[in-house]
């Protein structure tokens, strides 16, 4: 049976580190999906069919995690600090506060704007860049990482947090224009 | 069990050995079925060589009528003869009041959710109306392939909702089908075009049919289809263009809105006839005749005029496209090509449009109507196990997030869309009260924030919760979705283990009693013996299991087994086949039900093993 107990580094065979091989990532979870997937038991005993069910939640889950780079950060931390890492604490970087509130004030705006959806661009483009520079923040610290690398590293994923959320709106916001074109 | 599933490669089932199964296209206009064979999927027809079914139902005293002879007295006899209930299945009477098209049929007033329709032959559930219509199918199928069927694939819309899949599948078991999968209409169209033989790539596919649109974006690699996005709207499609055009010829011809059901009928109709004669002509003249108080009407409907009433409608599945895209975070130019799905993509306007979106050329090269069936008999012929494991893996998403109600009538999400399935999630909630013993949990599903704007789909309670400070009691609540999209829900009280468990049953289906009821009544209206089939199904079942087993131990039971298993093994096995010779279902049943309990650990052990042999497959590379 698959080994709920390993980490989902383990899981696909992959170094526990932030920086991961995509696509090496990607064909690892095919390969496990093609031996799990409840289609490979459609004509099983329930038994078997409740394992595979569960396997097959599990390693999409441990997919999705990996996958997406907050979701991937967040996990990594936890495992680094024993799961004791809940980021409900808000970064105090004033500098990155006052941005966040200029895109969001710049959203609020953009029905107000000549071309909306290319103000809602604009400011996705933006959001776009912090979080790549975040990750790549996080790809450098989250390699090997010392106590104080991990700490940085916290900081890194509160704000990765913030870009998110903000992304969410935006996107929301693009898609309610859409409806309304 | 499945063990065949992973015998080794090149060791297919012997050609006897082949279980006989289905795919089914259950559509809102039409239906089809399709099989596998001698490695071909294709359509089946009918004795007159006609492929579709029309989805159409006709309840007269003497009998029920399916198909082509239903639809063609619809005009005349338009109560007892009910078509479209795809749009009517697993919703309450609410949600079809809501659906702004007005129903050319008489609903029971009765103090059920369920909307049952008044028939000369009895109020009928939607449920029990596409039953039929699946009955017919599955016996078109059986006297082709001479033999029962071991299991069908049925195709829904990628947005149908829960309480719409979950109605899809009891009307099969009405039928008395065993359903191997529900598969979602796009992908099955993926699979037909066979798209992903690419190396790499992404396509997506616009499924516009009689009453439903669905868009989906996959990505294609060597044998896997990964649904990256889904979007769409389950009441919508070729019905609302009928709608907009009739509308058009009432206002032309001063008709008012309270004409009969057979006028509306009529009228429908001759929408339809000008929307289909207008995918190849530029104009089509329009006779009516028999219109209230004796009337006719004569006139003519261009392109251009039905191009500007059907925009709208078509601009709404352009505005879903695009949020699918952005949910599958691509951009238009990203997706190779469109594959076209639905008889209503026959409309010029609509492949206009949705090509403009993509920038590419709409694919069309296999007939629209047919596509789906054919997807799903590859499909099903994979999951009966006629087909090697390695040749192909669906990886799909739910269409509608789901959640549950939190303080404020406000809805947490648990379960976002797109997530890929199967999929188990959980979410840790806590009293609000001191001393709080119970507690009230609302499953809901959509996108919206507030639960009035969600749909409802199951309510449940915990209860026997230990007394505690607010606060201090943790209740975990788990969400799982199986492979077909459906849902269970439980809860657990943590520190006490008190649990509570729903298989989520949407309000206003049919309850398990209910659908039971109805399948001892229509088996005993065909005059079919209920225990002789009991028999017949459990010695089938039996038979499935011990040839599989076989199977497997001839694979690896060497390596798998030591000698005192092996025993234990071909013990419970000989058991089974012994009892499986007898007269006794139930006896039948509990030796089947032995065998796998004493196969547990050799189930394990193999499930291991594929793994083991995947994984080892892929380190061939280097480790970073």
């Amino acid at each position: 049976m698959l080994d709920f107990s390993q980490n989902y580094f383990a899981l696909f065979g992959l170094p526990m580190r932030y920086r991961v091989n995509g696509s090496l990532l990607a064909d690892r979870y095919r390969a496990l999906q093609g031996t799990l997937h409840p289609d490979r038991f459609a004509a099983a005993g329930d038994r078997e069919k409740r394992l595979s069910l569960q396997a097959s939640a599990h390693v999409n889950h441990a997919y999705q995690t990996l996958r997406d780079p907050l979701e991937r950060a967040l996990y990594l931390v936890s495992l680094h600090l024993d799961g004791s890492a809940d980021e409900k604490q808000a970064t105090r970087d004033m500098g990155f506060l006052m941005e966040q509130m200029e895109l969001r004030e710049a959203l609020s705006g953009v029905k107000d704007q000549p071309d909306p959806h290319v103000a809602v661009g604009e400011v996705l483009d933006r959001l776009s860049g912090q979080a790549d520079a975040l990750v790549q923040g996080l790809e450098d610290l989250l390699d090997e990482p010392s106590a104080q690398d991990l700490e940085a590293a916290r900081e890194l994923v509160r704000k990765l947090q913030f870009v998110s959320k903000c992304r969410v709106e935006a996107e929301n916001l693009e898609a309610e224009l859409d409806d309304l074109s | 069990m499945a063990f065949l599933q992973i015998s080794e490669p090149g060791q297919a089932a012997a050609p006897h050995q082949q279980r006989l199964a289905a795919g089914i296209d259950l559509g809102t206009t039409n239906s089809l079925v399709a099989v596998v064979r001698n490695g071909t999927a294709d359509t089946l027809p009918d004795e007159q060589g006609r492929h579709l079914l029309p989805s159409v139902v006709r309840y007269t005293e003497e009998a029920v009528i399916v198909g082509e002879e239903a639809k063609s007295a619809a005009v005349d006899d338009p109560l007892s003869t009910v078509a479209s209930v795809k749009r009517l299945i697993g919703r309450g009477l609410n949600d079809i009041a809501r659906l702004g098209a007005r129903l050319p049929y008489e609903f029971a007033q009765e103090d059920t959710a369920v909307p049952r329709i008044r028939t000369r032959r009895g109020d009928v559930s939607p449920v029990e109306v596409s039953a039929e219509i699946l009955g017919v199918l599955a016996t078109r199928a059986e006297s082709v392939l001479g033999g029962d069927l071991s299991g069908v694939v049925i195709t829904v819309p990628a947005y149908f909702d829960e309480a719409q899949r979950q109605a899809t599948k009891d009307a099969a078991r009405l039928a008395g089908l065993e359903v191997l999968r529900l598969l979602n209409e796009p992908t099955a169209a993926a699979l037909a075009y066979g798209l992903d033989k690419d190396v790499d790539g992404i396509h997506a596919v616009y499924d516009l049919g009689g009453g439903t649109f669905d868009i989906s974006i996959l990505h294609l690699r060597r044998g896997v289809f990964e649904v990256l996005a889904t979007g769409g709207d389950s009441a919508l499609g070729g019905d609302d263009l009928d709608r907009v055009v009739a509308r058009w010829i009432m206002e032309q011809a001063g008709i008012e809105d309270d004409a009969s059901h057979a006028v509306q009928r009529r009228l429908l109709g001759a929408a339809c006839a000008a929307k289909e004669a207008l995918s190849t002509a530029d104009r089509v003249p329009l006779h009516l005749l028999d219109l209230p108080n004796g009337a006719q009407w004569e006139g003519a409907l261009d392109r251009a005029t039905f191009d500007r009433l059907i925009d709208p409608l078509i601009s709404k599945t352009v505005a879903a496209c695009r949020r699918c895209l952005r949910d599958a975070a691509l951009k238009p130019a990203e997706v190779k090509d469109v594959v076209m799905v639905g008889g209503s993509t026959r409309v010029p306007r609509v492949r206009e449009r949705v090509g403009e979106l993509f920038g590419t050329v709409p694919l069309v090269d296999i007939d629209p109507d047919r596509v789906v069936a054919i997807g799903a008999a590859l499909q099903a012929d994979v999951l009966v196990g006629n087909k090697g494991a390695d040749e192909m893996l669906l990886l799909d998403v739910i269409p509608l997030s789901l959640g549950l109600e939190t303080m404020g009538g406000l809805v947490e999400k648990i379960v976002p869309r797109n997530t890929t399935i199967p999929v188990a999630r959980a979410q840790e909630f806590t009293t609000f009260k001191d001393g709080q013993t119970a507690m009230a949990l609302h499953v809901l599903q959509g996108e919206r924030e507030l639960v009035s704007d969600c749909r409802s789909l199951a309510r449940f309670e915990l209860r026997g919760i230990p007394p505690m400070v607010a606060g201090a009691a943790r209740i975990l609540v788990s969400f799982e979705v199986d492979a077909d999209g459906l849902l269970s829900v439980t809860a657990l009280e943590k520190s006490s283990g008190v649990k509570a468990q729903v298989e989520v049953k949407p309000s206003y289906g049919l309850t398990d009693a209910e659908i039971e009821r109805m399948l001892r009544d229509s088996m005993a209206n065909a005059g079919e013996d209920i225990e002789a089939r009991r028999l017949r199904e459990q010695q089938v079942e039996a038979r499935r299991t011990g040839e599989a087993l076989r199977a497997a131990l001839a694979a690896d039971g060497d390596a798998l087994l030591d000698a005192s298993e092996r025993r234990r093994v071909e013990d419970a096995l000989a058991h089974l086949e012994l009892t499986a010779g007898g007269e006794d279902p139930d006896a039948i049943k509990l030796a089947t039900q032995e065998l796998e309990k004493t196969c547990g650990f050799y189930v394990e052990r193999r499930m291991n093993r594929g793994i083991r042999a995947a994984m080892a497959g892929q380190k061939v590379e280097e480790f970073e």
